[in-house]
């Protein structure tokens, strides 16, 4: 809003705002605190914050404890191998969909969003025997495949969006100047869409990153990310606390430190069309 | 840009999406009505043969079905309700002249970010846990008893670690949709002798519907299938409280090992799902729209 | 070189027939301009010639070689858009040189056609910089550079200049001539401006409802319109178009008479009629004015007449000037 701002209306609103987004942040704020203190320091009552305790030990015990780089190279591997295989396969379907829309576009879209609403839980079964019989158990390459498929409409629905702002009529343009196919979408479209298809790749990212249900059921050993390391943490039973915030950190930071530089790619793509 | 060899360039491309997403959804979902059809134990593997439909009538004749159908729901409602009302009112503050809106976007995104089972296990542990949680701690310290979060309320604190999730991703989208619109609109209202409260009546919360739409659709599908949280925190209990059907689901393939059983469930889930499904393209397909 | 035979091309979608059927001749270096109002196919007709869109059927020759079934970029035809549609993400050198560059020919070839181009543009000092950062006007000379550079056997415009402010539209629409009178190259402009299509076309195709109305010389279309709606559609302001009795009197079901066809009197005329707007434009004056049994006429008068709002006037039509139509719409001259 272009009108002058009174500095006291300013600090009312930096503090309201600030007193909310430092609640909503607090939780990790205060898992990041606890990881470095000791348990015992970790569990006093009442809580302590500039009297803590404060120690290294706990990474230092999670770290000898598992084999931290092996679960967050399989975290990379998956998250960044099903988001770019998802964007080679998706990038072509979004193209179609925005630029030569059929009568039966809308439904397509529609119908790839509804196979993300199948409950994971009620495939459980079938997925696990499907991926012991194809030899996909365990596997990045099986995992790969899975969250791809799982992310898909939300990758092509988030292009599409992002292809429908594109004007018709560059890729006309393009087309009149002689692009084949290939050189419309390698020259004009993807780089136009970069912004878009980097938020795509980040918001992706994340939601592979953090997806614990395939990722814990189709792995035992050799594929199993971030989400089955922090799984073989839970019920800390009182006095691992420290610990259990130290593994927690560890899982989450790759990913929120992603998170925080990405943050404005991320929102501006964050959309689905909700923004005309 | 449609001639017709443009249309036929035009399905071959969006094929791979297709075909994948079909087999991926049509393969394990014909095993599933298979099994559901099938006696199979895997802790009685000599009992097999066709079970007909009792694999669904014992699903539907278990008292904890309808709760479980009850649970799912409520965990959708309370969620989309908690996260769009709160994530409109911090979107209206963070979208104020603020300093540090940079920092503040930061902060308010980062729940986004943390893997669910993580999530659920700071609430439980470091927040929820009745003795050394950090909320009984507040309790003790205003001298009152700490509160049993997910012995007394399963629901809804399950609701509330979810929304807490979910609620950065409604905060931007209805912020990016916020700072879209024109501020002339708003001054023309303004002019028309429109109250701040009407303003956002009848101009701010219009503009915001398709964004609405838009947040209710994707947190809808992330949120029916919802299991982690629970899995983490309650084990669906106490008893069969925060059962949601999802979980039941879980609950008779893993630890009954009844996968007949759970197929059943599972097809049921699907057909619910696709119940939701419908109503919610059909009413969200319009706002979609160009 | 650049001569485009249209046989009985039609385009429907669905059940929609945008184009009927048109037969069209467009012969090397004239400058053809398709007017009419908005919806009445000219951009679907200039997209099939493109061959942005199928015909449903026909056939569309170029230079003599049936076209129909070709892609866009083998037609030899370029384009410029509505919206330009410039490359955003490339600099204006990069968007001249991207045809050459998908042509296939060698750098230094193609940046020295590209500086070429520019300075016949007056773009040179602007070759390193992006779309974003261009004016209109600038803008819309890049996607002329980019149409020139490949030298095309016809330029397709598609509405170029609507998208611009008065001043610069009467700019552009000098240097696209004088653009066309330099290069003697076949063009094709599509607009709804019958301002445009005047002042520039060697040929002008007025259409409707995706049938060509009538085809001619600007002159032609203003000194001898085909049917009525041409007469309506083409000079500026519009003709004035009377029926009932007066009409009836010289045997045609609609007459028409120009703004600048009309005596003004204060004493005497064949219609009585007072002003209501006076619009004062220092070399001329359009009255309108309420006549008795017609409803509102306009009309052109000089710089100097003084006549405001409510006053009384006699409007006579200048001999021979009167043009009639029947029953069909049809000149009956």
């Amino acid at each position: 809003m272009a009108r002058a701002v009174t500095p006291r209306r300013k600090l009312f609103f930096t503090v309201a705002a600030w007193s909310i987004a430092l609640l909503i942040f607090f939780p990790v704020l205060w898992t990041i605190l606890t990881s470095f203190k000791t348990e015992v320091s970790a569990v006093a009552s009442p809580p302590e914050l500039l009297g803590a305790d404060w120690t290294l030990e706990n990474y230092s015990d999670v770290w000898a404890r598992s084999d931290y780089p092996r679960f967050f190279l399989n975290s990379v591997i998956i998250s960044i191998g099903s988001t770019l295989l998802g964007l080679a396969i998706a990038i072509p379907a979004a193209w179609s969909m925005a630029f030569v829309p059929g009568k039966k576009t809308k439904d397509l879209l529609m119908w790839m969003l509804s196979t993300k609403m199948m409950p994971s839980a009620a495939v459980l079964i079938p997925m696990y025997l499907i991926f012991q019989r194809t030899g996909l158990f365990d596997t990045r390459i099986g995992l790969v495949l899975a969250l791809m498929l799982m992310n898909l409409p939300v990758i092509v629905w988030m292009l599409y969006t992002y292809f429908k702002e594109i004007p018709a009529e560059i890729l006309e343009a393009a087309r009149m100047d002689g692009a084949s196919l290939l050189n419309e979408v390698l020259y004009v479209l993807t780089p136009m869409a970069i912004p878009g298809i980097a938020s795509t790749m980040l918001l992706n990212i994340i939601l592979a990153w953090n997806e614990a249900f395939w990722t814990i059921t189709l792995t035992t050993v050799n594929a199993a990310p971030l989400s089955a390391f922090i799984a073989s943490f839970s019920a800390p039973q009182g006095l691992f606390y420290a610990k259990l915030s130290a593994a927690s950190t560890m899982a989450i930071a790759p990913i929120l430190i992603m998170g925080w530089f990405g943050q404005k790619q991320l929102v501006r793509g964050l959309t689905f069309g909700a923004v005309k | 840009m449609s001639t017709q060899s443009s249309r036929a360039t035009a399905r071959l491309m969006v094929a791979p999406s297709v075909v994948l997403l079909f087999i991926w959804m049509i393969v394990p979902l014909i095993l599933t009505v298979w099994f559901s059809f099938r006696i199979y134990r895997l802790l009685s593997p000599e009992r097999n043969g066709w079970a007909g439909f009792r694999n669904y009538t014992w699903f539907f004749n278990s008292p904890d079905f309808w709760l479980g159908i009850n649970n799912t729901l409520l965990l959708v409602g309370g969620v989309l309700a908690i996260t769009i009302v709160f994530g409109v009112l911090i979107a209206l503050l963070i979208d104020q002249p603020v300093w540090g809106q940079g920092p503040l976007r930061i902060l308010v995104i980062s729940p986004f970010f943390i893997m669910p089972p993580v999530a659920a296990s700071i609430w439980e542990n470091l927040f929820m846990h009745p003795q050394n949680g950090l909320l009984a701690a507040g309790a003790v310290g205003m001298g009152i008893k700490p509160i049993l979060f997910l012995e007394s309320y399963p629901m809804a604190s399950v609701i509330f670690i979810v929304a807490w999730e979910w609620l950065p991703f409604a905060t931007l989208i209805l912020l990016t949709a916020l700072q879209s619109l024109s501020s002339e609109q708003l001054e023309a209202a303004e002019m028309d002798g429109a109250s701040s409260l009407s303003r956002f009546r009848y101009i701010t919360l219009p503009h915001l519907t398709r964004a609405i739409t838009v947040v209710i659709l994707i947190q809808t599908i992330f949120l029916l299938g919802i299991f982690g949280e629970i899995f983490t925190t309650t084990q669906g209990g106490p008893g069969s409280a925060s059962t949601t059907l999802p979980y039941m689901i879980y609950k008779q393939a893993l630890i009954a090992k009844d996968i007949g059983r759970a197929a059943a469930g599972g097809i049921i889930a699907v057909i619910l799902a696709n119940i939701v499904a419908f109503f919610l393209m059909r009413s969200m397909g319009k706002h979609l729209d160009a | 070189m650049g001569k485009i035979v249209l046989k009985s091309v039609r385009k429907s979608f669905g059940e929609v027939h945008v184009i009927p059927s048109v037969d069209l001749t467009i012969e090397n270096g004239e400058f053809v301009v398709f007017v009419g109002p908005s919806g009445c196919g000219k951009s679907t007709l200039l997209r099939l010639i493109a061959g942005l869109e199928d015909t449903s059927s026909g056939i569309i020759e170029i230079d003599g070689k049936d076209a129909t079934m070709l892609p866009p970029a083998k037609r030899g035809l370029a384009m410029v858009f509505q919206s330009y549609a410039l490359y955003p993400h490339m600099t204006v050198r990069k968007n001249i040189m991207f045809p050459l560059k998908m042509a296939g020919m060698d750098l230094a070839e193609a940046t020295r056609k590209a500086d070429a181009a520019a300075k016949v543009l007056n773009l040179t000092s602007y070759m390193e910089r992006k779309p974003g950062q261009l004016s209109g006007g600038q803008r819309q000379r890049v996607a002329i550079g980019r149409a020139i550079v490949r030298e095309p056997a016809a330029f397709l415009f598609d509405e170029p200049l609507s998208n611009l402010d008065a001043a610069l539209r009467g700019n552009m629409r000098l240097e696209i001539t004088e653009l066309h009178q330099t290069l003697k190259t076949t063009m094709i402009y599509v607009t709804h401006d019958q301002v445009e299509a005047m002042t520039m076309a060697d040929k002008i195709v007025v259409l409707q409802a995706g049938n060509i109305e009538q085809v001619g010389s600007p002159l032609d279309l203003y000194n001898h319109p085909a049917n009525a709606f041409v007469a309506g559609f083409i000079g500026s302001p519009r003709m004035n178009l009377l029926e009932g009795a007066d009409a009836q009197a010289m045997g045609a079901t609609t007459i028409g008479v120009r703004p600048e066809h009309l005596d003004i009197s204060s004493t005497a005329g064949k219609w009585t009629g007072k002003v209501s707007v006076a619009e004062l434009l220092g070399s001329d004056t359009f009255l309108h004015v309420n006549v008795e049994g017609h409803g509102s006429m306009t009309v052109r008068g000089g710089g100097e007449i003084n006549l405001r709002h409510g006053d009384t006037v006699y409007l006579t039509p200048q001999a021979g000037k009167v043009h009639r139509f029947g029953a069909d719409g049809k000149n009956m001259a």
